[in-house]
């Protein structure tokens, strides 16, 4: 692409508003679809696994070791080497890469519900018991609804973490908005690699703007009351940071 | 469901020898045996670690014992589902454990809508519920954190009630309020049992409750022995042992007043003065107190003789002590001789207005009376 300055910010400008960029199969909307169908597959998948084992091992406390540490050594991978080495042991394809992105979502996603659900004051789950509540009704009435401020922080967490991080598929060829950094950097074209980051960019504040509205919107307003005394809000809290810390 | 001849029963719920020890070590609850009468406030108290708290959560089986036998209406609960056993008995505690995230009409309905009552209809029981526990209307939108204390316990109750089980179990329900708020929950507890005649257990670690509201109590001993088992007024008046003389403590001799009926002591006339008088430097008093009241009749303090040059306004007049409804127990008769800064205890009638005075001297004499008298009896029995 011709332009007309060599000041990085005017050429990810005229970039950004080259109306050829936003047309065809290699237009920005269609590399935003692509980007956004990676990361919902990647989601699905994650949640697939983190909520029945978050939501277990919150209810019954048990193998919350296995929990705390495994979240520990998910969180060290390296996404980039992992989708490399899948590729390498599996082939090319659109699986691998995912895999390499469920490993980043389900430590956030984990931490989350775990810590959401074991946030839940306990003398509220006991009276739900003495109720008479059955403890699937316990877990899914009682506990998640009141977990949910924190299970939607880790949601939110491994969402912004894979939307940013989607772009690597373009390393494999899977398209996504990864492929102008690729495409800028091997041609040198730093107009396209700029404007590429900004879109990402800009999509993942969407993202997470989108998020905190469905939290304000899913959340019992009961639970955020301003007035509301509560003797477990810092542990609350603790719980809420621990399961968004590390991630941005 | 109770068959007729089951309501016949006097008890409706039986520990027979039932024993908990957690994990081998000194058992919290040592073989207990305890009958608990249909109807009726029993209150199980004890100092801390004494295992009244895990008495009571075996009734609804949130404890198993470790040996032993509960039965509710002649049935061994150990035979029934626990989910639905609990949602036969209402449960209140300390800390209200109302749902956060559940609107407080919402969490009173919470029982009859696990037993599937329709919504609309749980709920519309849930507003009358409210009325009955003494809360307004409007609250039933809120949430349990915009609650004060009081309110939340009133809901917690409320929410117990919503199925209309026979029995109700309270865990230290009034213990986290201040003691104003208390006293209020322990009246509106008794008020309501009047109508409801609930079979209610009700644990506290506070003996002052344990005899207000009981009809009866059992008193619990460290290592989750049962120390006593009577009528409030019996162990207050005749403590079994050394530990339950310790427990009811010192002013149990105070407390016991709380029983006797305060009809017979003499209400004595008082002059008074009226509040729109004391401006008026003419009208003088000719006792030595004279008693400040407005102009419906309600006592507002004393007027000493000797002062009363300096006493224009209601403000200037010497503070009242506590008041004497006309036929209350000799307790608060002798109260309110004794906090009364003349000497004499302000008498009103029902609708507060002063109808004279008793003396301390008096009410004295009638509990000396009232002691010779069970002395007889006590004695006629163990003759």
């Amino acid at each position: 692409m011709d332009y007309t300055s060599d000041n990085l910010f005017v050429q990810m400008w005229q970039w950004l508003t080259a109306p050829a960029n936003w047309e065809g199969e290699r237009g920005i909307p269609m590399r935003v679809a692509e980007h956004l169908g990676y990361t919902g597959l990647t989601m699905l998948i994650a949640l697939a696994i983190a909520v029945p084992i978050g939501l277990y091992v919150g209810h019954t406390g048990r193998g919350r070791v296995v929990i705390v540490s495994g979240v520990g050594i998910l969180r060290a991978l390296p996404t980039l080497g992992l989708v490399f080495l899948f590729v390498l042991l599996t082939g090319l394809g659109l699986m691998p890469p995912i895999w390499a992105l469920v490993l980043l979502a389900v430590p956030p996603l984990l931490s989350g519900i775990y810590a959401g659900i074991s946030s839940v004051d306990r003398a509220v789950v006991d009276a739900a018991r003495s109720m008479g509540m059955a403890e699937g009704q316990i877990l899914l009435r009682v506990e998640v609804p009141n977990g949910l401020p924190v299970i939607l922080g880790g949601v939110r967490a491994a969402l912004l973490q894979v939307v940013s991080t989607v772009a690597v598929v373009a390393f494999i060829n899977l398209g996504g908005l990864g492929v102008y950094l690729v495409e800028g950097t091997q041609l040198a074209d730093y107009g396209r690699l700029f404007g590429g980051a900004v879109v990402i960019t800009v999509l993942a504040i969407i993202v997470d703007l989108l998020m905190g509205l469905l939290q304000r919107i899913v959340v019992s307003p009961g639970l955020r009351t301003p007035d509301r005394v509560r003797p477990t809000g810092s542990g609350r809290q603790k719980a809420v940071a621990s399961a968004q810390g590390g991630t941005t | 469901m109770t068959s007729p001849e089951q309501d016949d029963t006097r008890h409706q719920i039986e520990f027979r020898s039932v024993t908990k020890t957690y994990d081998g070590g000194r058992p919290a609850v040592d073989d207990l045996t305890l009958d608990i009468e249909r109807g009726k406030i029993t209150v199980f108290v004890g100092p801390s670690g004494c295992g009244k708290t895990t008495s009571l959560r075996m009734i609804n089986r949130m404890v198993e014992p470790t040996s032993g036998r509960i039965l509710v209406d002649g049935q061994d609960i150990s035979q029934q589902k626990a989910a639905e056993l609990r949602r036969s008995m209402g449960y209140v505690m300390q800390s209200s454990g109302l749902l956060p995230h559940r609107s407080v009409l919402d969490n009173i309905a919470t029982v009859p809508r696990l037993n599937g009552v329709r919504k609309a209809e749980a709920r519309s029981r849930a507003q009358e519920l409210l009325a009955v526990v003494g809360l307004a209307p409007e609250l039933g939108g809120r949430y349990p954190g915009q609650l004060s204390g009081g309110q939340q316990q009133r809901v917690g109750v409320a929410r117990a009630l919503a199925a209309d089980p026979p029995i109700l179990l309270m865990d230290e329900p009034f213990s986290a309020v201040d003691p104003v708020v208390r006293a209020e929950l322990q009246e509106e507890l008794l008020r309501l049992q009047r109508d409801l005649a609930k079979t209610i257990v009700f644990v506290t670690h506070d003996i002052d409750e344990a005899t207000i509201l009981g009809d009866k109590v059992a008193v619990f001993a460290v290592g989750g022995r049962l120390a006593q088992y009577a009528a409030p007024e019996e162990i207050l008046r005749a403590p079994v042992d050394d530990f339950v003389a310790g427990f009811v403590g010192r002013d149990r001799g105070f407390r016991h007043l709380s029983f006797q009926p305060g009809a017979d002591v003499a209400i004595h006339p008082v002059e008074t003065i009226e509040v729109d008088q004391l401006a008026d430097p003419t009208v003088s008093v000719r006792s030595p107190w004279t008693l400040l009241v407005d102009a419906d009749g309600r006592p507002h303090g004393w007027v000493p003789q000797a002062t009363r040059g300096g006493i224009t306004r209601q403000a200037d007049a010497v503070p009242g002590g506590s008041l004497y409804t006309r036929g209350d127990t000799l307790r608060r008769a002798l109260d309110a001789a004794l906090s009364s800064p003349s000497g004499l205890g302000v008498t009103v009638d029902d609708d507060g207005r002063a109808v004279g005075v008793v003396h301390a001297a008096e009410v004295f004499e009638l509990i000396e009376a009232a002691r010779l008298v069970r002395g007889r009896a006590d004695h006629n029995t163990a003759v």
